[in-house]
């Protein structure tokens, strides 16, 4: 690996899961207000926080993000009652498996924001970047792909990206691995 | 259903050694429901093991599968046309299922990724509880469905012991008395007067393993089998 903390070609890619109905909605309101934060950070807005699944969260770490989050509403706010709550505890299951493997856990997080908090929004973005920073680039990035040019390693629309029901199905390693098409240039073997 | 967990990774890590193709077969039946080993645990557990190869600098290409179940042929046959392109299977299903498919593959190395726990119920969300020891001779008629043999540590099978104390078990105060429960049970069914039949000692010995069973409608077919066989 040569990147390192200091090195000024680092730039953290954040992936940031947002809950249509608060975290996403302080983010617009972040952006009403004209509040700048870190534009390292990439928003996937999700029906729920309690949509997210540990699957998810480890793979887009399997795909070289630098940190990622799950911004959900307050507790007790949650507009499906309680998604946000199962959320905390996939993160936390999550954060047991990245552990695991070997990945430093506070590379994932919860927060809780509700919708007003436009500044709130900014400030976890700024927050959770500067961390990534902290921590230094995910060492599997070199794995995956190194200096993506600040574009997603895959298109956005690639696709059914929901999981099926596949038993009997041999899936290979390559299905999992969403890279572009230039993976070879980046001397990843496959 | 059958319980399991999952291996830690550390430990699966270390059998999994240096084979550099790896297949993962998960399990869809008992351990998918107990969230040990059916396709998302077979899709988590894949995810891990790659990325802890290349945390590592090492090649490593790990497939995955989940068949509907792996203690029946059946299903092991469709593993057939994938199986000869890995050094290693990763078998993510009970005991039971690791056996049978290293039976029908036995020029291939299988290694598990569960512990297989008990045969239980799901008491909650995330939490399996044992409920029956296979004893082979069930008396839950008499005890209102409360199995004195899973849940009273001594196995008693005529009323509690000394060491019932309000309700509580005397080896572990965080389980219940299993007796206290079928009295409990039994009064509300108005039926306490089968605690006043005398039990036989069990036979622990039809408990013999490896246990075997033949279906009733399959006996003679066998017998057939056997004769001819022979």
């Amino acid at each position: 690996m040569s990147q390192s903390n200091g090195n000024s070609t680092y730039e953290p890619k954040v992936i940031a899961y947002c809950c249509t109905y608060c975290a996403y909605t302080a983010g617009d309101l972040a952006g009403s207000m004209r509040l700048e934060y870190a534009p390292n950070v990439r928003v996937i807005k999700i029906l729920c926080s309690g949509k997210i699944d540990a699957l998810l969260l480890l793979r887009a770490f399997e795909n070289g993000a630098d940190a990622v989050y799950v911004a959900g509403c307050a507790v007790g706010d949650c507009h499906f009652l309680e998604g946000n709550l199962q959320a905390v505890q996939t993160v936390a299951h999550a954060k047991r498996l990245l552990a695991e493997t070997g990945l430093e856990p506070e590379r994932l997080e919860f927060f809780h924001i509700p919708a007003s908090a436009g500044p709130l929004f900014a400030q976890r973005a700024n927050e959770m970047t500067d961390r990534a920073r902290e921590l230094g680039p995910n060492p599997l990035r070199n794995a995956v792909q190194r200096n993506a040019g600040g574009k997603l390693p895959q298109p956005i629309d690639n696709g059914s990206s929901l999981p099926e029901a596949a038993l009997g199905r041999l899936i290979r390693q390559e299905e999992r691995e969403v890279v572009g098409t230039n993976r070879n240039e980046t001397g990843v073997q496959s | 259903m059958i319980v399991a967990e999952r291996k830690p990774l550390e430990q699966i890590e270390a059998m999994a050694g240096d084979f550099e193709k790896i297949l993962v077969v998960g399990c869809g039946t008992c351990v998918a429901v107990c969230m040990a080993g059916g396709e998302k645990e077979v899709e988590l557990l894949a995810a891990q093991l790659r990325m802890k190869a290349k945390l590592d600098g090492r090649e490593r290409v790990v497939d995955e599968i989940t068949i509907t179940r792996q203690c029946d042929t059946e299903y092991l046959d469709q593993l057939e046309k994938h199986i000869d392109r890995y050094d290693a299977v990763i078998s993510a299903a009970c005991g039971a299922g690791v056996q049978f498919l290293a039976g029908r593959f036995d020029d291939k190395i299988v290694l598990p990724a569960l512990n297989t726990l008990f045969i239980g119920v799901a008491e909650g969300a995330g939490v399996w509880t044992q409920r029956c020891i296979a004893c082979e001779d069930c008396i839950l008629d008499q005890t209102g469905g409360i199995c004195p043999m899973t849940i009273c540590a001594k196995n008693l099978l005529n009323g509690p012991c000394g060491g019932t104390d309000h309700g509580k078990c005397e080896v572990d105060a965080d389980n219940d008395c299993a007796w206290t429960l079928i009295y409990k049970k039994l009064e509300k069914l108005g039926r306490l007067d089968s605690m006043r039949e005398i039990q036989p000692p069990k036979d622990f010995s039809v408990m013999a393993k490896p246990g075997k069973y033949t279906h009733a409608a399959f006996e003679a077919a066998q017998d057939e089998e056997e004769q001819s066989d022979g």
